[in-house]
């Protein structure tokens, strides 16, 4: 699943980041690592951009970021 | 004298710690950005004076803007003696990045770990012995808002300062060492003495560090180059994202092992957010927070107001019965009295204003007002952290256009930049209430509104206009922290907005009063004189530059020299009526002989758009350029002229 598509309510784990560069540092940077817990809290009015849990703190990054970023429903693995 | 520097990550908490311990008054804010350049201080321990540097917020020393830039050049350039890395211990994982980063240049580093107060609540608690142990630091918790654990702090610094031991590189995965090491073994191959520490160079050469590569030979970046490539087809990644990766498993493995986290119920602060943000109450409730914010610095301050208002005209009473006719007297009467007087006046008006926004910068309602208008913002060619420079400028457009050094996108920046001074600042509100008052008392406080959201507007249309003309569409991205609601002490509010009406009023003792002075001496002159009257040098000037306004309905000199010298600070437009008519009670009878209420409306409209003030100008110039600032002299002007004009010929019509 890719996480632009993903409801307000969704949680599951992050399974990687497609993309290169610049973008996809960033993410990893401030903590969206493969396997880690994420959340999707809310969107913004308009849809986007959209507010994510990860690494138990509140992140908002645009659609356009999350599509960067597939996810898989259910509990953190490896 | 040894220098330490603060660093951390946005939002941390570096620069309350940094007030705490030196007793500055440096601008704190619950939203990531609030420092945007390094400021430097002193505090004492165990006898010796230690020189201390708050840096900017960065999450790693990879910089995507400016502010991060200014935190990494002096992290890696200006070689402080000890780092104090300030770590939100409610975010710890995300703040062991840097932390990593950090330790691994070698540099003599103690963690504080900040935000203790919170953790309980929370239901976080760490194991910081054993995780200073394993990390080779000294860790202290605080709790940089309530000045706990400072004094464990400064003993800390010291012990590192005197004995700190460097850290080694830390354990990643065997593949990923494997390739470092060879890395490594290239650098110590091709330059036998340049780099101080082999490791660290070699893993910011695989990270794509571009500075740390421009440092090393060509031929040694071919042999990396072909290393990492078997590397990249080993991991099936680049070696950039790999070494983030690597560090972020080893942050996870230390989190196991030294964190707990049980379960809380849902805090206030997730409760709040849910209604504030929300998608259909999100945009409403910003328009009635700032209908707030202004109604309330109207109504509150207007009492205060015309208490100060009072004063001021029996001091003038006072003195001219005492001084009698003459120079001094007319020095004093109109001069100080009436220019800076009708100034000073409004102190209470600013000082709400800025406790507003202050308040709404500690609670943390900035980065939400970004993520819910970020949409609108990208439509007309802004980006959503544009935003908090746009209500900061509602203050002082001067720290407004130096928060734009976290926007990354230098056209995001420069069209942020450029709109910035049509959000119509505190200075102008002086001028705003004095007319207002005067020719529409029965709803000044609408009449003023209407001119905030004139400047809005203005500034959209031109940003859109700037989006369509000067710049090519440019990527930019949107990844933005959003941290806690927190309750802003009091104590914190009032000591912010005390600077900011202590500033003003250092403001109307300085600029406003030299530029009254010369006001004054222009209007005495020459002499025998009458005074202020068209014979008068400051007349002649006024009378030759007034036909420019002519069209715009204050075709009076008065008003132009008012507004030639409003150039100064705006402020001093309001300086200069009071100055040539003395001071702001006589203004209410006077000005109706020169204004009708849609001239004196297109005068409001014309004060709120031209020419940003000079102290703006040098700060534009400063962080994009003398041709920008230029642009934006001529470009407000323009508007202004514009605006008004169209005000002015359909008032007339319809009025
Ligand atoms: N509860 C709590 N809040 C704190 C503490 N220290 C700082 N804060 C709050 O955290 C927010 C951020 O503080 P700042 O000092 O501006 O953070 P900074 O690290 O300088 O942030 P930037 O300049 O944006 O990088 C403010 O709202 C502070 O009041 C603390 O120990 N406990
Ligand atoms: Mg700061």
């Amino acid at each position: 699943m890719i996480l632009s598509e993903c409801n307000p309510g969704f949680s599951g784990y992050v399974k990687s980041i497609m993309g290169e560069g610049n973008v996809k540092k960033r993410l990893l940077v401030m903590g969206v690592t493969p396997g880690s817990m994420i959340t999707v809290v809310k969107k913004a009015p308009f849809g986007d951009p959209i507010e994510i849990t990860i690494k138990n703190y509140s992140l908002t990054i645009r659609k356009e970021e999350a599509s960067y970023i597939t996810v898989e429903k259910g509990d953190e693995k490896k | 004298m040894n220098t330490v520097a603060i660093c951390g990550n946005p939002n941390s908490g570096k620069t309350t710690l940094f007030n705490a311990l030196t007793g500055s008054h440096q601008q704190v804010g619950n939203w990531p950005g609030v420092t945007v350049e390094k400021k430097v201080g002193k505090f004492k321990a165990a006898e010796k004076t230690i020189s201390i540097v708050d840096l900017p917020g960065t999450y790693s020393l990879t910089a995507n803007s400016i502010d991060e830039r200014i935190a990494r050049d002096f992290i890696i350039k200006e070689n402080p003696d000890a780092v104090i890395v300030v770590v939100d211990q409610t975010n710890l994982e995300r703040n062991l990045y840097l932390v990593l980063e950090i330790l691994e240049m070698k540099k003599k580093v103690v963690l504080a770990f900040n935000m203790s107060d919170e953790t309980q609540r929370r239901g976080i608690s760490i194991n910081t012995e054993n995780l200073a142990k394993e990390l080779g630091v000294k860790i202290v918790k605080t709790s940089a808002s309530k000045k706990e654990g400072l004094n464990e702090l400064k003993q800390a610094i010291i012990q590192t300062l005197e004995n700190g031991k460097e850290t080694q590189l830390f354990s990643y995965s065997e593949k990923f060492m494997k390739y470092l090491s060879q890395t490594e073994e290239i650098l110590k191959k091709h330059h036998s003495d340049n780099f101080v520490d082999y490791g660290w160079t070699a893993l910011k050469i695989l990270e794509g560090d571009t500075e740390i590569k421009d440092s090393v030979s060509q031929e040694t970046m071919q042999d990396i180059d072909k290393l990492t490539a078997s590397m990249s087809q080993e991991f099936k990644e680049d070696p950039s994202i790999i070494v983030s990766e690597e560090k972020y498993k080893f942050i996870s493995s230390l989190s196991k092992k030294y964190v707990t986290r049980k379960k809380v119920n849902e805090s206030w602060s997730d409760k709040v957010d849910k209604v504030v943000t929300n998608k259909w109450l999100g945009i409403p409730i910003f328009l009635l927070v700032m209908w707030l914010t202004f109604t309330l610095t109207f109504t509150i301050g207007d009492i205060f107001n015309g208490m100060l208002d009072e004063g001021f005209v029996a001091l003038g009473e006072w003195a001219g019965a005492k001084l009698g006719e003459g120079m001094l007297s007319s020095f004093i009467v109109n001069g100080i009295i009436g220019g800076v007087g009708s100034v000073v006046v409004f102190l209470p008006n600013i000082f709400l204003l800025f406790l507003f926004i202050s308040f709404l910068g500690d609670v943390g309602y900035m980065p939400r007002a970004a993520f819910v208008m970020d949409k609108l913002m990208t439509k007309i060619g802004l980006h959503g952290k544009s935003f908090i420079p746009m209500i900061l400028g509602f203050g002082c457009s001067i720290p407004a256009i130096m928060s734009t050094r976290t926007l990354e996108s230098k056209r995001d920046r420069i069209v942020t930049i450029l709109v910035n001074p049509f959000m119509s600042c505190a200075a102008r509100l002086p001028v705003y209430t004095l007319v207002a008052g005067i020719f529409f008392p029965q709803n000044a406080g609408f009449v003023i509104f209407t001119l905030y959201v004139l400047g809005i507007l203005i500034s959209i249309i031109s940003a859109l206009i700037f989006k369509k003309t000067l710049f090519k569409n440019e990527e930019s991205v949107f990844i933005m922290e959003l941290p806690p609601y927190r309750l802003p002490s009091i104590k914190s509010i009032l000591s912010e907005a005390g600077m900011r009406a202590f500033m003003f009023l250092k403001k109307a003792g300085t600029v406003i009063f030299a530029a009254v002075i010369v006001i004054w001496l222009l209007a005495s002159l020459p002499a025998g004189v009458e005074y202020a009257g068209e014979e008068s040098i400051i007349g002649i000037f006024g009378k030759i530059i007034s036909p420019i306004f002519k069209p715009l309905g204050f075709g009076f000199w008065q008003a132009s020299v008012s507004l030639f010298f409003g150039f100064l600070a705006k402020e001093v437009v309001t300086g200069t009526m009071g100055t040539l008519f003395g001071g702001e009670e006589i203004l209410s009878q006077v000005l109706p002989q020169f204004f009708n209420s849609v001239s004196a409306y297109a005068f409001l409209v014309f004060t709120l758009l031209y020419t940003p003030c000079v102290a703006t100008i040098g700060t534009i110039k400063q962080e994009i350029g003398a041709k920008w600032a230029l642009f934006s002299v001529i470009y407000s002007f323009a508007a202004a002229y514009v605006v008004s004009f169209i005000v002015f010929t359909i008032g007339s019509i319809i009025f």
